[in-house]
């Protein structure tokens, strides 16, 4: 018996990273998936994992693309319980130099994925009247501020405050929405640039970065039934590293 | 297969409400209970839940009860795993009428309780050596302030979750997380009875529209307190269906 059983989930950016560890852990504890991405990768994520996901290619900054992945779900599985919003970029620049196209692409990615992602996430759920659980992916740099990250740190905070308003406006209607604060995180990219890497992995207390299978764990709680009366939360998952002064 | 599978667990104020409701869920997902409470309704909590639950009589504010309730886990059990600090009181009282008694006795039972908590439980889990979980109550009333005049209280819950913060950061290198929930309104056996009439409005100021049942908060803690977590520490985590979450 699984934290999910008979549960529908959609997830954005499941090619890799935390998301692609998230469609594994949900599909072990009795989710159908449907793997969202714009890579490509989300193929190889569901073969990888087998049945119970179905891949859809999906560019989070096209409403339209949003909309048919919501739809794909219902198609396929009959329902959508879960929307987990994690495709995301980061690209750095100091804000003296930070250009109108680093601006619009960092936003249209983290910010306006999100928030299309909760629209027609939203309006599914309420098609079906079940309610549902949303979990977005905010991050340490939407909490604190750090070098490079400005315009990073601007659309995961966009983040933490969407999440908190979806909360509040459909909370009546059996909507639960979170997000998750991930501090350092192995992924596939961090893992290709470990020129990011030195000193970030002694400022977590616990001294290591996350695997993305940790932060999927949050996630799969969220998403579970089990965390029925936690609702506008933004967790971290980082270590203890947010709870400190730099 | 439970999330807490040979774990050993200390919970402060079992007698009743969400510690009570974390005994349960605990048990029920594979863990050993000491049930430590000041009011003698640990010993209740125990024959409710079996075997797998020893009642320990423990005032919080008496460092040697703390200690000999850890000492208890340990003896009974082999080791100590898991802390959650859930004892606590609440003594509404305006600041311009506040007086001495109300200070000592709400900051003695939820800060000073939580610290001896933190002191003993850490200790037993540096002697384990292989890392723990504390999980410690504050509030929403640690967040923000609440229309009832619980400033003292609030200051109290507060603490937590600097305590909370600073325990992680501390004992983090030794495997050690400390994380914080922060209940909003929740029916305990105290607020169930009256809630709804003394408190009404209560229950639309979550998002939700309702209030929390002290099983929901247990949930929460029995995450915190399981391996699943493993990278959440020094979190404060709001358990209180999106009211904290919505200016008011």
């Amino acid at each position: 018996m699984g934290l999910l059983d008979g549960k529908v989930a959609v997830i954005t950016g499941a090619g890799s990273g935390m998301a692609k560890a998230s469609v594994r852990l949900f599909v072990a504890e009795g989710a159908k998936v449907v793997a969202a991405d714009v890579s490509g990768a989300e193929k190889d994520t569901a073969a990888e994992v087998g049945d119970g996901v179905l891949p859809v290619h999906c560019d989070v900054t096209v409403e339209a693309e949003i909309e048919a992945t919501m739809r794909a779900a219902v198609e396929e599985f009959g329902r959508l319980d879960v929307l987990c919003n994690v495709a995301g970029i980061a690209e750095g620049a100091m804000l003296a130099d930070v250009t109108t196209e680093h601006y619009e692409r960092q936003m249209d990615v983290d910010l306006r994925g999100v928030v299309f992602g909760m629209k027609h996430g939203i309006r599914t759920m309420l098609a079906a009247g079940n309610g549902g659980s949303i979990i977005n992916w905010s991050s340490l740099g939407g909490l604190n501020g750090s070098p490079w990250t400005g315009v990073y740190s601007a659309a995961k905070a966009g983040v933490i405050a969407v999440t908190k308003a979806g909360a509040i406006e459909y909370g009546p209607k059996g909507i639960r929405v979170n997000a998750v604060c991930p501090g350092f995180v192995h992924t596939e990219i961090m893992g290709a640039h470990p020129e990011y890497t030195p000193g970030i992995l002694e400022k977590s207390p616990l001294g290591r970065g996350a695997q993305p299978h940790e932060v999927a764990e949050v996630a799969a709680f969220l998403a579970s039934d089990r965390a029925s009366f936690v609702s506008g939360v933004a967790i971290p998952v980082d270590g203890g590293w947010g709870a400190k002064l730099a | 297969m439970g999330m807490l599978e040979g774990k050993v667990a200390l919970i402060t104020g079992a007698g009743s409400g969400m510690a009570k409701a974390s005994s349960r869920i605990f048990v029920r997902e594979g863990a050993s209970v000491v049930a430590a409470d000041i009011s003698g309704a640990e010993k209740d909590t125990a024959a409710e839940l079996g075997d797998a639950v020893v009642p320990v009589r423990c005032d919080v504010t008496v460092e040697a009860d703390v200690e000999a309730a850890v000492a208890a886990a340990v003896e009974r059990f082999g080791r100590l795993d898991v802390v959650l600090n859930v004892a606590g009181i609440g003594a509404p009282e305006p600041i311009h009428e506040l007086s001495a008694g109300t200070y000592d006795s709400i900051l003695d039972v939820n800060l000073r309780g939580v610290l001896h908590g933190l002191k003993h439980g850490i200790r037993a889990m540096l002697d384990g050596g292989h890392g723990g979980a504390v999980v410690n109550w504050s509030s929403v009333g640690g967040l923000n302030a609440s229309g009832f005049p619980t400033a003292v209280y609030s200051a109290s819950k507060a603490g937590v979750i600097a305590v909370t913060k600073a325990a992680a950061v501390e004992y983090g290198g030794q495997g050690i997380r400390v994380n914080a929930i922060c209940p909003g309104f929740i029916q305990t056996e105290i607020m169930g009875r009256s809630g709804g009439q003394k408190f009404p409005e209560m229950f639309e100021k979550a998002a939700l529209g309702r209030a929390g049942e002290p099983l929901e908060v247990a949930e929460v803690a029995a995450f915190l307190a399981s391996d699943r977590a493993s990278f959440v520490s020094g979190a404060i985590v709001p358990v209180d269906g999106g009211w904290s979450a919505k200016i008011a």
